[in-house]
């Protein structure tokens, strides 16, 4: 399957559900990004304290309901925030590098060649003007300098390998076209044109319809065993999550409630939101069973409970969540949660982090 | 009785003429399609865009008129009724759209837009369509201070609770559901589903639901019908239906689903190609091109409906001959050629 598309990376292809023995590519530790209201007095803590890994080669999926900062992650990451946000503490070690340090003209030689992203409406992120061999060939030339001959040659192969039929008259087309799924392989031939070690992608499959997700995902697992891709999917479909995905973090209110493999998690969850938001998807053919709903509405962001974040909702409550936000736990392996329940029988990792060990 | 009967539904809209006033052609959006919607029951429509699902449902709102074919309800046909009846009619069926951001009036209060319809439509007092307002807040799960709100403040998943009370003003028979959960939030999905569920049993709804989760449909439906083009391939019990599907492309539309654990494994069916353009749809079988088991014939004979183990399907592999030798491969049977 793999061996259609052609890869010059010298690391070899994974499994999809085998991690990898390298060391984290990407190392999120306490990462804040809040945005600052112009008089300063109203924060939004978009992003709180957020920790997080992802190796060389694997799928991490970060879901979380609207206003849970899953997206604003995203633009922390690739250094892209609007004017009124502001990474406030952490770090984000990409390739043993910090990412928060790096001056802006340090970040735009790693954008597009070494982490690229995907967005959800591809005819938002295609410009309409330009033609797509101009668009594909667009990062060929920036980083790589290549001269427009070899890098439309490189477009052509590109669109070949997210399979665009007729590759050859489709690069002198413009986007409207194009269909739907097309354009969004045409940005994933974007992503992948400088071989990058990470691709975010946001929501990828929104806006398309069931059969042509379908093969757009299965593009993106190959084009990810292909080159060894890590990939990092923001969204708030827990199938996609099921199908593709080896880690998962949930995130609500700004923080990750709970990370951890994706079978551990979805098998027992730990924290009570990722159990609760699990039994309420419908399941295929169990219609006599009623959703398990949860009650209430996602809290304010700019007006946060002062305990933990989930607690109004919460149907295992008690006094301590009300008055103290829970620490992140580890309980065991890979995993963590931001829940009192877990208290029992682990460290919190804050204090690991403190203590040196981490 | 059914509250809905369709039959031979059909919708054809003219695309843009040429320069010289030529027709440049005809789209098929709803290709003569029967249905029919029971007291009480669920009528769950999948298929991808451009099958012609949001078409059929202004159909029934009576918000196009059909090419051809009747819309029946409670046995009368739409096409014979008087102004009267077609405003009954009106009163009877509801919808719920997907947007609830869109679909509420901003610079209204809440119980103005509830009590909308009902002003229109009844010789109400104030007093009375207000104490109205306030009991299909409470059938909704709204506080009756909502009353006097707007609908910037509240969230999605209130809003559209907001929605469904507006249309549950008139006590209509039959709801048309189009995406009512695809724009909120996954953890207040399950509210309005169970709501949507609650009411029904309640006040002996009636739901054409349109959907393009696949689990939510067959969570809410009781029959389902997936239709390709304009026609429908397939119709039959929600339940066996999702877990058998019979024809080509409700098989390859129900395993692209996404699956609701990792250690779930189905058989994965990718389809190759796009829903080709409704201007100008293959001859034969409209799925044809992307069939993984299209024959010869589908290329020029398009199949009917057929009843396949009390279900309707539209497809060649279950015309008499082929079928028994599909059941022969299945039985492990070498094949006599």
């Amino acid at each position: 399957m793999s061996s259609s598309i052609p890869s010059s990376v010298s690391y070899e292809p994974t499994g999809q559900r085998l991690p990898v023995k390298t060391g984290p590519l990407l190392e999120l530790e306490n990462l804040s990004t809040h945005y600052v209201s112009s008089g300063g007095t109203r924060v939004v803590r978009a992003v709180d304290q957020v920790s997080l890994r992802i190796n060389a080669g694997e799928t991490l999926g970060i879901v979380g309901e609207s206003g849970s900062g899953k997206s604003t992650l995203a633009l922390t990451i690739l250094r892209v925030l609007p004017p009124a946000a502001r990474i406030v503490e952490g770090r984000m070690l990409f390739d043993g590098e910090d990412l928060v340090q790096k001056s802006d003209a340090e970040m735009r030689h790693i954008r597009g060649k070494r982490i690229a992203m995907i967005l959800q409406d591809p005819m938002a992120s295609l410009n309409p003007l330009f033609t797509i061999g101009d668009q594909v060939a667009e990062p060929i030339r920036v980083h790589e300098g290549a001269g427009r001959a070899t890098a439309w040659q490189r477009a052509r192969d590109l669109l070949k390998s997210v399979r665009i039929p007729s590759p050859e008259t489709r690069v002198t087309q413009y986007p409207h076209e194009m269909s739907g799924g097309m354009r969004q392989r045409i940005v994933g031939a974007i992503g992948i044109s400088c071989e990058p070690r990470l691709l975010i992608a946001d929501e990828p499959t929104t806006s398309l319809d069931l059969t042509i997700q379908a093969q757009y995902l299965n593009l993106l697992r190959e084009l990810q065993r292909a080159h060894g891709l890590a990939l990092i999917f923001i969204t708030h479909n827990l199938g996609i999550v099921a199908k593709m995905c080896d880690q998962l973090a949930v995130m609500y209110a700004g923080r990750v409630v709970e990370s951890g493999p994706v079978s551990r998690i979805f098998n027992a969850p730990v924290h009570p939101y990722t159990e609760a938001l699990l039994n309420s998807i419908p399941r295929m053919g169990d219609s006599a069973q009623r959703l398990t709903a949860i009650e209430g509405q996602p809290p304010d962001l700019a007006a946060l409970p002062r305990g933990c974040a989930f607690a109004p909702r919460c149907d295992r409550v008690f006094d301590r969540c009300r008055v103290e936000a829970p620490p992140e736990f580890a309980p065991a392996g890979r995993r963590t949660a931001r829940c009192w329940l877990a208290a029992a029988d682990s460290t919190p990792s804050d204090m690991l982090v403190q203590s040196g060990t981490a | 009785m059914a509250v809905l009967e369709a039959s031979g539904l059909t919708k054809h809209f003219h695309a843009k003429r040429g320069i010289l006033g030529g027709e440049r052609g005809v789209v098929r959006a709803v290709d003569g399609i029967s249905f029919s919607i029971e007291p009480g029951h669920t009528l769950g429509v999948v298929g991808e865009s451009g099958c012609g699902k949001t078409t059929t449902a202004k159909l029934v709102l009576g918000l196009e008129d059909p090419t051809a074919g009747t819309i029946r309800f409670e046995g009368r046909d739409l096409q014979g009724l008087d102004t009267a009846g077609r405003r009954h009619y009106r009163k009877s069926v509801q919808a719920v759209f997907q947007d609830p951001y869109a679909s509420l009036n901003p610079r209204m209060r809440v119980d103005a837009i509830i009590a909308e319809p009902l002003v229109t439509n009844e010789p109400l007092s104030a007093a009375e369509a207000r104490s109205r307002v306030l009991q299909l807040l409470d059938l909704v799960g709204l506080p009756s201070r909502a009353a006097d709100l707007f609908p910037h403040e509240f969230s999605g998943g209130q809003r559209q609770r907001i929605a469904i009370a507006r249309a549950l003003a008139l006590s209509p028979k039959l709801i048309v559901l189009d995406e009512p959960v695809s724009a909120l939030d996954v953890s207040i999905r399950a509210q309005i589903l169970n709501l949507l569920r609650d009411l029904q049993a309640e006040l002996g709804l009636s739901y054409l639901f349109i959907a393009h989760d696949l689990a939510a449909v067959a969570h809410m439906s009781h029959m389902i019908v997936v239709m390709y083009l304009g026609k429908i391939v397939e119709s039959g019990e929600a339940r066996t239906l999702a877990r058998t599907p019979k024809h080509p492309y409700t098989e390859a539309l129900f395993s692209a689903a996404l699956p609701s654990h990792p250690d779930e494994r189905r058989e994965e069916i990718i389809l190759s190609g796009e829903v080709p353009s409704p201007l100008n749809p293959p001859l034969g079988c409209r799925f044809h091109p992307r069939c993984p088991h299209a024959m010869a014939r589908c290329a020029d004979e398009e199949p009917m409906l057929q009843d396949v183990e009390g279900r309707l399907v539209a497809c060649h592999l279950y015309d008499a001959a082929e079928h028994r030798a599909l059941i022969r491969i299945a039985a492990g049977v070498s094949q006599v050629s």
